[in-house]
């Protein structure tokens, strides 16, 4: 090969093309290379290290979620022919993948009662700023106006990423939902979006038609940040007017992982799709007729638009978006809405059998906040138990600190729910 | 697609733009060599009827598949009326560029601006080079 | 298959793959639990399918991709590498997929270790210091480092509203550029591919906030002159950025670090085999400079010691980070991205990964000197007459003038060959362009077939250029008309 190309060596090539000066002179100070069963076993080591959902009883939530994800996700989403390839540029052989595309945009449009969704963004909060990024662009305001009741990585996530934007929160009632009046009250005509979530973080289900009303009064976007299960039996965001619907899909179909990858959806109004982020799937045919897909209005996008492109986003998240279409199939219409009432009724029961002083005592789904007298106290005790009580709260909401947020999903059966149930009566006394 | 051709009446504006006096009024639009280079036109937003435009300073996007143009305008004035017709069928740039194919009517705000543009030969001379 | 049925199309109704767990507390009724207003009153219309059907849909559906596993993939600054296989299997432990997030700290001492190592190795790869693993792609990777250089900036009571980019740059840049809410300057490139030093000196004045450059570029040459490039922006108290998408010329052979960048992003989608899933998931880490590490996204991995008498070491989170940007996402990062990365450092190690490198610049190498062969030079030359890294750029314009083919049209043509295109049409500065990148564990052999591949298409366009123009033939849909989904976009199904 060397031949072909014409040198003595390869060096001879690094040495014409790399100036000494940044040639690194020694070896990468890393460990050498082990054998496929040495790293097997050592990944194997680190992965025992760890405490997972399998090896406890865990009602941990806040954003992330120990569901049911059926076998057959993994079976196709490990196929070479869904794992590999790269983003469907050349559409001709990429039918699959675009189609996928398309199904699962038709799938996060009917959750969420919005015409238009994309194909994935990264995941949650940061579809959340970029749903403030669409406002900015389309309303040419610096203003946020945001529901403390938005998960804290979101509002975070927001505040970092909008340069020369300001955020204004609207507080939590005595209820723990959104102050309808303090979110009026800020919404003026400087305002690009206000930012809701349903549920919100501590669980509540958020009256949004009032919301959505006060929201649009000046002519700010509305953005709802959903979490997509319970819209099985919730009235979906679009119903009530919403601009823009974003959300975390780790609960559909997607490993826990410690965090990611998982995916965000990003739905919209019609009005906003040549401004909308992220690849889209359209449909349409080819020279002999046939039905295909292609990505659609891509002069939205970086690759052409570049400078003047409406985000900034290339990779998303495709093969953790596939697993949300196969799941939401494998739920299907029924199974979506079976789901949803059976995590309600758990969520009920378990607020009702805990005994705890409800945080926010209305409504709630698959979620909810409670006070607890000794939160060190009970932690110790569930380790012992075998038990994850949950997520504390004063980490994130100094006005809770004795607050515990506790979820339930169908792997959390009445019997789980009654151990710990009996757990805190022993730490009470 | 139109055959390639550059109308003689017309004036050229040497970002690809034409302009077609009449009095203190004009017609704006891309010249065939833009529209072949753009590809078949998908999406055309046209500016508001009473927006001011600014000669030499982009008015509008013309977008196809694979990219986008800024439509620039030869001459200053008020937009009187923009090509309805193209939100439904922007193909009549590429079919029609100096006919159909027109983007908006301007009221010159100073027609003497068009002593600066191109004439026919000039512009063709431009495109070979 | 002449049709082609959405899953919502091969719904029945009273079909189902779910059967829900038995309900175990007492059955209240909705409206007991729920508000009017907020009870769903459609059901969103999901499909009614059997398992054997989903499995059916989703398996036909697959059958019309070409794959990695399936061949060759030479998408320039795509780095399309082997996928290794164990890699799936070691993500999948349950002790990482089943990992809840925020998961104490001392009960995810394995993740974190992991984390911790990882952030190691890249640092020790890019020469740079400090670590963050938060970002999920390589455009989250830059809008960080542009937040990071706005916060730096900042802090030094500056204001400044420029950033610099080659013509050459992949989009992304530009596009970061302008969410950070900065302005950008084009610089231009200079005949021998690299940046044009004069253009560069004429517009890195103190407005400027930063450079970002990709080295090797995106025509896939090392810019020689990358000190003298970082000593001007330097001197003007810009920071330097470096796009790792071409990372993969240069493991063990030149550090960004040492090249004088301050912030450098990785992909782990690219450089370090994390499948590209059909458009994700990626990953894109970054590495900073002593300068810029008090701004980095909160929270970091960091080590620590025990406290309490016992000895040893453990790893945590540190939120404690007064001067960070904040947050760019939810939780810690694409976790299940570092496992495969994580492995395949481990696997490959010191000496691998510096093979690995030297392998992708020897094979490009050899491809570009196949592609240089007169006859097919005439019509696809070498935009920039150098030794490559590893990646080339040929023009598509003498095929253009000469057949009447157009870049797009080989390309159309090689999917009949059954090897993905290169990337085409890009960089803007090449006319008809087509980066080649065949990577490292391309055989020779594979990299021959293709250069005859294109051989036989040129040939072929010589005595009837309509074959490329219609191509392809075999794939499963012919050309597809992207103008009408254009004009009349049809983005889901009704139902």
């Amino acid at each position: 090969m060397l031949d072909v190309i014409g040198v003595e060596s390869l060096d001879e090539i690094f040495r014409s093309e790399v100036p000494d000066e940044v040639r690194l002179d020694r070896p990468l100070d890393l460990p050498p290379g082990m054998s496929e069963q040495d790293v097997n076993d050592h990944l194997r080591g680190l992965a025992a290290r760890n405490t997972s959902s399998d090896d406890e009883i865990s009602f941990l939530g806040a954003g992330m979620y120990d569901h049911y994800v059926p076998a057959l996700v993994d079976s196709i989403i490990t196929r070479s022919e869904f794992l590999t390839p790269y983003t469907p540029y050349q559409p001709e052989i990429s039918q699959g993948g675009l189609q996928v595309m398309f199904e699962f945009q038709t799938a996060i449009s009917e959750l969420t009662g919005l015409p238009v969704s994309n194909a994935s963004m990264y995941e949650g909060p940061s579809s959340v700023a970029s749903a403030g990024y669409l406002a900015k662009l389309e309303t040419g305001r610096r203003k946020f106006v945001v529901s403390r009741g938005v998960h804290p990585h979101s509002r975070e996530t927001l505040r970092t990423t909008s340069v020369g934007c300001e955020i204004v929160e609207a507080p939590l009632d005595d209820a723990g939902a959104t102050d309808l009046d303090r979110l009026a009250a800020a919404v003026d005509d400087d305002t690009a979006a206000v930012f809701v979530q349903q549920p919100n973080f501590l669980g509540t289900v958020e009256d949004l038609g009032p919301l959505v009303e006060a929201g649009k009064r000046t002519g700010a976007l509305v953005v709802c940040a959903a979490d997509p299960l319970p819209l099985g039996i919730l009235e979906p965001p679009g119903s009530f007017g919403v601009d823009v619907c974003v959300g975390e899909g780790q609960s559909l179909g997607n490993r826990l992982d410690f965090g990611g990858p998982s995916f965000g959806f990003f739905a919209a109004r019609e009005s906003h799709i040549r401004k909308m982020p992220g690849r889209i799937a359209g449909e349409t045919v080819d020279a002999e007729g046939r039905r295909g897909f292609v990505l659609t209005l891509q002069t939205r996008e970086q690759h052409i638009r570049r400078e003047k492109a409406t985000h900034n986003i290339c990779t998303s998240q495709a093969l953790n978006a596939l697993a949300g279409v196969i799941y939401l199939s494998w739920l299907g219409k029924r199974g979506v809405v079976e789901l949803a009432e059976l995590m309600l009724r758990r969520t009920h029961y378990a607020r009702d059998t805990l005994g705890l002083a409800p945080i926010n005592p209305g409504p709630v789904v698959r979620e909810f906040a409670v006070r607890v007298p000794d939160l060190d106290e009970l932690f110790t005790r569930a380790r012992e138990a075998g038990i994850n009580p949950g997520y504390r709260l004063g980490r994130d909401y100094p006005e809770y600190e004795d607050g515990l947020l506790v979820a339930i999903t169908e792997r959390r059966t009445k019997a789980h729910i009654d151990r710990f149930a009996a757990l805190l009566q022993t730490v009470a006394a | 697609m139109a055959e390639e051709t550059y109308p003689p009446e017309l004036k050229y504006h040497r970002e690809h733009d034409w302009a077609r006096v009449e009095g203190d009024e004009a017609t704006f639009g891309i010249t065939w060599y833009a529209q072949d280079a753009l590809g078949e036109v998908v999406f055309y937003d046209p500016p508001d009827v009473g927006a001011a435009l600014t000669a030499n300073q982009s008015y509008a996007e013309v977008e196809s598949v694979k990219a986008v143009s800024d439509v620039v305008a030869p001459l200053s004035g008020e937009v009187v009326a923009v090509n309805e017709g193209l939100t439904d069928a922007p193909e009549r740039i590429n079919n029609d560029p100096y006919g159909e194919g027109w983007l908006v009517k301007v009221k010159l705000s100073d027609p003497s601006e068009a002593e600066a543009l191109l004439d026919v030969d000039a512009y063709k001379k431009l495109l070979q080079s | 298959m002449s049709e082609t049925l959405t899953i919502f199309e091969r719904s029945r109704e009273g079909r189902r793959a779910f059967a829900p767990p038995p309900l175990d507390v007492p059955e209240v009724p909705v409206s007991d639990l729920l508000p009017e207003s907020a009870v769903r009153k459609e059901p969103a219309k999901l499909p009614e399918v059997s398992e054997p059907e989903i499995v059916r849909h989703y398996n036909a559906l697959s059958k019309k991709n070409f794959d990695l596993d399936a061949g060759f993939y030479p998408l320039g600054s795509c780095t399309m590498k082997h996928n290794p296989k164990l890699h799936e299997r070691v993500a999948a432990l349950p002790g990482f997929a089943r990992l809840h997030p925020l998961q104490d700290p001392e009960r995810a001492q394995g993740a974190l270790e992991l984390m911790w190592r990882l952030q190691g190795a890249l640092s020790e790869i890019s020469g740079l210091p400090h670590v963050s693993l938060q970002p999920s792609a390589g455009s989250h990777g830059e809008l960080a480092g542009l937040l990071l250089t706005r916060a730096y900036h900042e802090e030094r009571g500056q204001d400044r509203h420029k950033v610099l980019t080659p013509d050459t740059a992949h989009g992304t840049n530009p596009a970061t550029v302008t969410m950070a809410g900065y302005e950008v300057v084009k610089v231009g490139t200079a005949p021998d591919g690299g940046v044009d030093l004069d253009d560069l000196r004429e517009k890195a004045t103190e407005d400027v906030a930063c450079l970002m450059l990709t080295n090797p570029n995106t025509l896939g040459l090392f810019d020689r002159n990358i000190r003298e490039i970082a000593a001007i922006v330097h001197e003007v108290g810009g920071t330097l950025y470096y796009d790792g998408a071409n990372l993969n010329a240069v493991m063990g052979i030149s550090r960004p670090g040492d090249m004088g960048f301050d912030i450098v992003h990785f992909n782990l989608h690219k450089t370090f085999t994390q499948p590209h899933g059909g458009g994700g998931p990626g990953s894109g880490p970054i590495a900073v400079s002593d300068r810029i590490e008090p701004f980095l996204p909160r929270p970091q991995v960091v080590r620590r010691e025990r406290s309490n008498g016992s000895a040893g070491e453990w790893f945590d989170f540190d939120y404690d980070r007064p001067k960070s940007i904040g947050r760019l996402r939810g939780f810690h990062g694409n976790f299940g991205v570092f496992v495969r990365s994580y492995a395949y450092i481990c696997s490959l190690g010191a000496d691998g990964l510096q093979e690995a490198s030297e392998t992708a610049v020897l094979n490009a190498n050899y491809l570009k000197a196949l592609l240089g062969r007169e006859e097919i030079a005439e019509h696809l030359p070498l935009a920039f007459d150098r030794h490559c890294m590893h990646e080339f750029v040929l023009s598509g314009r003498g095929a253009k003038e000469k057949l009447g083919i157009r870049t797009t049209d080989i390309a159309k043509r090689l999917l009949d060959h059954e090897v993905h295109p290169p990337t085409v049409y890009f960089p803007l500065l090449v006319d008809e362009a087509l980066m080649i990148e065949p990577t490292e564990t391309e055989p020779k052999e594979r990299l021959d077939h293709f250069a005859d591949a294109i051989r036989s298409i040129l040939d072929e366009a010589k005595d009837d250029p309509e074959v490329a123009r219609n191509a392809p033939y075999t794939a499963p849909v012919r050309r597809l008309d992207e103008v009408g989904a254009a004009k009349r976009p049809v983005v889901r199904q009704p139902l």
